[in-house]
């Protein structure tokens, strides 16, 4: 079997000031599909050609930043094993029941040694990418409305204790790392990139001064033009940029980081390449993060390490 | 009907009126800004870094200032993880969240604004 165990990043649960005007912009600006709301006052919302119900879930609050990261496990019996091997590792879990989150099975849920609280899920209703499972189309309208990401690809998220947090991903988890940047010791990780998959990466860890922090969450585009396009978007729509459009050293993607409207980064990203569990990671030292950041530029901004939320 | 064409001068448009001048105690820099845009957004226009720019969506409080004369308005909300009542009171607020309703001066206060701060002073010595 090619691919078992932890399968893809499936929900970010993102902190908004003012739901209303968060929701226009991820439908209409991103170009997310809404999916429903629930009795919690919760929105939810899909890239068009995501299958399950939602991957993107807005909660009103009075800060920014991130609730919840969830990934999606191949069954429930991979639920049952991550969870006790979770507790045998010495992290207390809790289990959320199916349907706290619309059309969503049962959720294992734990704290890392960052701040983060993340989930595991084995079951999400299928309701499809609008096109049928036979004969489809390559695509439909919902795939030029916005900047159309086809999915959530992965997170950066930030905290202290960042090794705590990769030895649960890396020892029990089944992620492996394919890109790393080491402090001016050589051995202090600063960040780190992790795939569960073939992608560069389905999480990535930095090493903050705080707790908890959302330094942001990437949506995929099929190739540089989308991006381009999507740059295009953001400026018709003054969407506040952050850095690029550019390429990252670092993974090589395809990037723009750029804000919601309350503060939270989120990335619109390409390309990269195939990563493998027995590839040797790609080790970056902290005087190239520079080009490792912007490769085309390569500038250091210095709201890579500042700003989050 | 009378067009800027006519005149040979184009019209201003209409929300270039409304100036005031913003004051940074630290560098002693003083800029004129618009009543009706945002206030980082008028530093960001102008292209001074008197105030860091963040996700200019009231979340990540590198732009916080403290205002230490003259009246603003809030026209977005601020994160309360990094703005609190208090600081509200006290006028410490998010420079991308408020406009500027007449003269101000002000200090950046947050965590970049403090680096600026320092690197400004140390370029005094």
């Amino acid at each position: 079997m090619a691919l078992n165990g932890v399968l893809r990043p499936g929900h970010a649960q993102i902190r908004v000031l003012n739901l209303e005007e968060d929701l226009k912009f991820y439908r209409d600006v991103l170009g997310l599909e809404e999916m429903g709301r629930d009795d919690g006052g919760r929105v939810y919302l899909k890239a068009w050609d995501e299958r399950d119900h939602h991957s993107v879930v807005l909660r009103q609050a009075d800060k920014g930043g991130l609730d919840l990261f969830g990934f999606k496990v191949d069954s429930p019996a991979t639920l049952d094993k991550l969870e006790a091997d979770l507790q045998a590792f010495g992290v207390k879990t809790e289990r959320v029941p199916a349907g706290e989150m619309l059309g969503t099975g049962e959720r294992v849920r734990f704290e890392i040694p960052t701040g983060h609280l993340i989930e595991l899920y084995a079951e999400k209703k299928d309701v499809g990418n609008g096109m049928p499972y036979e004969n489809p189309a390559p695509w439909h309208p919902a795939a030029e409305r916005g900047i159309a990401p086809t999915r959530l690809d992965h997170a950066l998220l930030g905290g202290v204790d960042l090794d705590g947090s990769l030895d649960i991903f890396t020892k029990v988890l089944g992620f492996f790392i394919v890109e790393i940047l080491y402090a001016e010791d050589g051995k202090t990780v600063v960040a780190v990139w992790l795939s569960c998959s073939t992608k560069t990466h389905d999480i990535a860890l930095i090493r903050l001064p705080e707790q908890g922090k959302l330094h942001h969450v990437s949506f995929w585009l099929d190739n540089w033009d989308r991006v381009l396009r999507a740059a295009d978007i953001m400026s018709m729509n003054d969407v506040p940029v952050d850095i690029g459009p550019t390429r990252h050293g670092i993974t090589r993607g395809a990037t723009i980081y750029a804000f919601d409207r309350s503060g939270n980064r989120f990335e619109t990203f390409s390309g990269g390449y195939i990563a493998y569990p027995d590839m040797k990671p790609l080790v970056w030292s902290i005087d190239h993060l520079p080009e490792g950041l912007d490769y085309a530029q390569r500038k250091l901004h210095q709201t890579f390490l500042t700003v989050f939320s | 009907m009378e067009t800027a064409r006519e005149t040979g001068v184009p019209a201003q448009p209409s929300s270039d009126s409304g100036y005031v001048a913003v004051t940074f105690v630290d560098t002693g820099e003083t800029y004129r800004c618009q009543k009706r845009v945002g206030l980082l957004e008028s530093m960001r226009r102008l292209g001074v870094s008197g105030i860091p720019v963040g996700c200019r969506s009231g979340g990540c409080s590198v732009c916080k200032i403290e205002v230490l004369s003259g009246s603003y308005q809030q026209f977005r909300p601020m994160s309360r993880e990094y703005v609190t009542e208090e600081d509200l009171a006290a006028g410490r607020v998010l420079a991308c969240c408020i406009h500027p309703l007449e003269d101000l001066t002000v200090r950046a206060i947050g965590k970049l604004g403090r680096i600026i701060a320092r690197q400004c002073s140390n370029e005094a010595r």
